[in-house]
């Protein structure tokens, strides 16, 4: 059968080739996107697996690929009626038996292969049992955050260590970090694209999975992971973002140590200014200053404002937003739930944005 | 006989249009409506991917971007594609079995308006108040979070034109299953009829839970039900299941008349019977079997446990299998043949490698840990759009050029047809392939802007720019359809001079009663056997000319198509307005009458008689 011939000689000659091509694939698509949000620069081992197995079947369906288009060239290249002739018919045939056992099962081999590793990782990667672990003293081993996703940003709590921030997730890196995920209005999906894939925030139950950070996040570009929202959730569903911080296990204890401390709640005694607007105009109704606070606040916790990267996820952190998105959130991001204060003049704005400024956890007085 | 010439005036003939039950009138009728939604849904992701062309833009605001977003979606699927492909179904499978018509004429009129109403009633939703803005797949806790009546509309216009695509559905099974002519066994029936049948049983059995679930949905929204509402013990997964178990099959009831559609082109313009028909056939049936097996691929990142992703990711993997046995069929039926290159073969050749990298990245998102990672990132929207655009619509245009003969009796440009063909291939793939590495590079999908330094820039702008392309493909077409129209030259028999079946075998045009004698089918490609035998007839026949019995033409099916259409008004405004439940019920009264008229009335359709079927044009050759 020509054909047969063809085909395995084809296969001999391709193989060869595949090896450099899948080189440079990994090459090509490592320089692709940027490491703080690109899920082809894995920054831990759950997201290196999925890039594997990125890599395996990329390369799986390239020789696919390749096998098809080299008979399809050589179809239309041989029998173009120009070449064959204007009256010649062709002969009718039926099939083939043995080519189509061929095709059937050298796909079920090739499927096997990405088969195999799948549903080892499907089920390595649903593994949480480590996040009700406990040492002699009865303490949790592994660090656990409680993740709620509300109209449009993201609340963090530790519930081991008493801490609740929002927007910007603090993580020790070289451990396994477990989630509890969960919507508290419309469902959301928790995407750290260089850390790992995602898993969707649900309005009727919690959704577990692990993540392991295996890189300090300062010298990144911003000095932060990107996280996403990946379920379309309303207007400014393109704007739900938030920022992943990573430090090394010393850094990170440190930082619990300071965010576990008491801050004193905003008086409207106060001599700020600032701190006065802060509680005259009810912002502390839904947001609180101190990390030690119940969860599931209305408004994402202030505590580590003035840490933060990005003002409401995703605007430049700077007193100038601020201010502005104050006076008129609604015009930032559609949609989202707290109110607009037009009336403040420019100094209470700026009181107030300097008293926001403030409030941090890493430069706590 | 007053039906078989006649001249009419403007009202007459808008008349007759309106109470068609020809399938050939009915499928022209489904190919014009679709083809008007096909280009609002072009005008809808034009606008879409001029807001994505630069960061931080504010051509769309979020609201608004999300509305079109969605109604790009629900447009393409429901209102364009499928009845597209239904028109096609309609113009060719009564010819190619060699049957009179479908088996129920009234209901195939009754299944378009159904649609064509439900199409028009969500496509209000732009001057009442706003579209619908949940995405496509109206999760449930977002499309009840949704103010206004976008969703309302959405729901309401969805359950009308899905009750007619089942009438449809139902339409085609029972024509293919009792209508075939003699000889036509199920093993040489052609593969566009085959792949009809196949689509049509997935209709019948996707369709219901899509019903149960927009059903869930009125209630919830418009009759303070609570069946997603988990506050009140509703549960939202339990949509998103329903949605899937309807969205899988869905993706297969378009993909599989496409397949067909391929299957005639390559064999017709290569002059060679399809390589493995067997094979093919029974490949398509493993696809629709399978097609519903694997529907929580949609949901590996829902948290259905690793169990249900592991299965179901083998699943999804199992459907590679039959599907390359497609591919590989159709270029062994080009391997050996006489290749030429009209536009529905240029068509044809160009869903080969787009629809395989369609292919192949689906058995990448069916690996759940990778899917975690791909879904709702632009990487799906890049391969959802290979499979549909590359497969579905290219088919949709191959069909376009190959039986426009056949509908119209002219030949579109084949000189327009390869200028379109090569601005939206090559506008296509500028489009979508960088999208993979947009979906990589970590963006998210269904999002109104993204912000600037993120990596994204030119690949959105490149992507943006090929959309281009494809628009200036889309309007050659049409003008090539407006210069076809206006110059009416008609073809002769067997236009494409390389025909294999029974469709290419009837006279040109088409005669209203289709073929004067029900051809005799001696073998698979029937047309093709006797061209070769040289038989001068052009078929075989399998009875005597004698009288031909005519449905009647019928205004009830548009009428009750209205009564839904007035009662969905009823429904959306329930609660709201004091006229809402009169309408409700007035609407659903005008429906439940003209269902009475129906089924009291005798209608007995008409004869032609055999006498002047002999004076008629385009009989016996």
């Amino acid at each position: 059968m020509k054909v047969g011939f063809d085909l395995a000689m084809m296969k001999g000659l391709k193989k060869w080739r595949l090896f450099s091509m899948l080189a440079a694939l990994v090459f090509f698509l490592a320089a692709c996107g940027q490491e703080q949000i690109s899920t082809l620069t894995p920054r831990g081992p759950v997201a290196s697996e999925q890039f594997d197995l990125l890599i395996l079947s990329t390369a799986i369906m390239t020789f696919v690929i390749i096998v098809v288009v080299v008979i399809y060239v050589l179809a239309l290249m041989k029998f173009r009626r120009s070449k064959v002739g204007e009256n010649t018919i062709p002969e009718q045939v039926e099939g083939n038996t043995k080519l189509e056992i061929v095709w059937t099962i050298v796909p079920i081999i090739l499927l096997l292969i990405l088969a195999v590793p799948t549903v080892w990782l499907t089920y390595k990667q649903a593994e949480v049992s480590g996040m009700e672990q406990v040492d002699e003293e009865g303490n949790k081993t592994a660090l656990t955050v409680n993740v709620t996703a509300k109209l449009y940003w993201w609340e963090f709590e530790y519930p081991d260590l008493g801490i609740v921030t929002a927007q910007e997730l603090v993580v020790p890196t070289g451990e396994k970090v477990y989630f509890n995920l969960k919507a508290a209005d419309v469902k959301h999906s928790f995407w750290i694209p260089s850390i790992g894939g995602k898993l969707d925030t649900n309005v009727e139950n919690v959704n577990k999975f692990y993540l392991e950070f295996d890189k300090e996040s300062e010298g990144l570009k911003d000095g932060v992971f990107y996280g996403k929202c990946a379920e379309l959730c309303g207007p400014s569903h393109a704007l739900m973002d938030f920022k992943v911080k990573t430090l090394s296990p010393e850094d990170f204890d440190e930082w619990v140590a300071v965010a576990q401390e008491e801050v004193p709640a905003p008086s409207e005694e106060s001599e700020d200014l600032g701190e006065q607007l802060f509680v005259s105009n009810s912002c502390i109704g839904c947001h609180a200053t101190s990390g030690v606070a119940a969860a599931n606040q209305r408004g994402p916790s202030l505590a580590t404002f003035g840490d933060r990267n990005r003002i409401a996820g995703f605007l430049e952190h700077n007193e100038e937003n601020l201010k502005g998105w104050i006076k008129n959130s609604q015009e930032y991001k559609e949609g989202n739930l707290m109110p607009v204060y037009p009336d403040l003049t420019d100094e209470e704005l700026n009181a107030l944005a300097a008293y926001l400024m403030g409030l941090s956890v890493e430069n706590r007085e | 006989m007053s039906a078989i010439a006649q001249k009419k005036g403007f009202g007459s003939a808008l008349w007759d249009w309106l109470t068609t039950v020809d399938h050939k009138k009915i499928a022209i009728l489904y190919l014009a409506s679709g083809g008007f939604f096909f280009v609002v849904g072009g005008i809808e992701a034009m606008l879409i991917r001029i807001q994505l062309a630069v960061p931080d833009n504010s051509f769309l605001s979020a609201g608004l971007y999300n509305e079109i977003l969605t109604m790009h979606g629900t447009t393409m699927i429901f209102l364009a594609a499928m009845p597209i492909l239904f028109g096609y179904m309609n113009a060719v499978v009564p010819l190619q079995i060699g049957a009179r018509d479908v088996a129920f004429p009234f209901l195939n009129s009754l299944g378009f308006w159904l649609f064509f109403f439900g199409g028009i009633f969500l496509n209000l939703s732009w001057f009442m108040g706003g579209a619908p803005d949940a995405g496509w797949t109206s999760y449930a806790s977002l499309s009840l979070y949704s103010p206004g009546h976008g969703i309302d509309f959405y729901a309401l216009g969805l359950q009308i034109s899905g009750a007619g695509t089942y009438i449809a559905g139902i339409n085609f099974l029972v024509t293919i299953i009792n209508m075939r002519a003699p000889g036509m066994t199920y093993m040489r029936m052609p593969l566009f009829t085959w792949t009809t049948f196949v689509a049509s049983a997935l209709i019948l059995f996707a369709f219901p839970p899509l019903t149960i679930g927009l059903f869930f949905l009125i209630f919830d929204r418009m009759f303070g039900a609570n069946f997603f509402d988990h506050t009140m013990g509703g549960n939202t997964i339990i949509w998103e299941h329903l949605f899937w178990i309807f969205g899988h099959p869905e993706v297969y009831i378009l993909i599989l008349p496409a397949f067909g559609i391929f299957s005639e082109i390559f064999a017709i313009f290569s002059r060679k019977r399809l390589f493995g028909y067997s094979a093919m056939v029974f490949a398509t049936v493993l696809i629709g079997f399978l097609g519903f097996m694997v529907w929580a691929h949609h949901m590996f990142t829902v948290g259905l446990g690793p169990t249900a992703n592991a299965i179901f990711a083998v699943a999804t993997m199992a459907i590679a299998v039959p599907t390359g046995v497609k591919i590989f069929n159709w270029l062994l039926t080009i391997w050996g043949g006489s290749i030429k290159v009209t536009t529905p073969m240029l068509y044809a050749l160009g869903f080969i490698p787009s629809f395989v990298a369609g292919g192949v990245t689906g058995v990448m998102q069916a690996a759940a840990p990778l899917d975690y990672q791909l879904h709702d990132s632009y990487f799906i929207v890049a391969h959802f759009h290979y499979v549909i655009v590359g497969g579905v619509v290219l088919a949709i245009l191959a069909g376009l050029h190959l039986y426009w003969p056949l509908m119209f009796n002219t030949m579109l440009s084949e000189k327009l047809g390869k200028i379109t063909f090569w601005f939206f291939f090559l506008g296509f793939h500028a489009t979508f392939f960088i999208q993979h590495f947009l979906g990589l590079m970590g963006m998210p999908r269904r999002v109104y802007t993204f912000i600037e330094g993120q990596g994204w820039d030119l690949f959105n702008f490149i992507s943006s720019m090929g959309a281009i392309l494809m628009a200036i493909g889309v309007i050659v077409l049409v003008i090539n359809i407006v210069m076809t129209t206006v110059k009416n030259v008609p073809v002769g028999n067997d236009p494409w001079k390389d025909g294999r079946t029974l469709e290419w075998a009837i006279p040109q045009p088409v005669p209203f009663y289709n073929f004067k004698r029900t051809p005799l089918v001696r073998g698979l490609d029937t047309f093709w056997i006797e061209k070769q035998e040289g038989n001068k007839e052009g078929m075989s026949y399998a009875e005597p000319l004698s009288d031909i019995h005519m449905p009647n033409n019928s205004f009830i099916p548009f009428v009750m198509s209205l009564g839904l259409f007035i009662a969905a008004f009823g429904a959306l405004y329930n609660g709201e307005k004091a006229w809402a439940v009169p309408v409700l019920v007035i609407g659903l009264g005008i429906t439940l009458a003209s269902m009475a008229t129906r089924s009291l009335k005798d209608d007995h359709g008409y004869h032609i008689h055999k006498e002047d079927l002999m004076d008629h044009k385009g009989g016996n050759y």
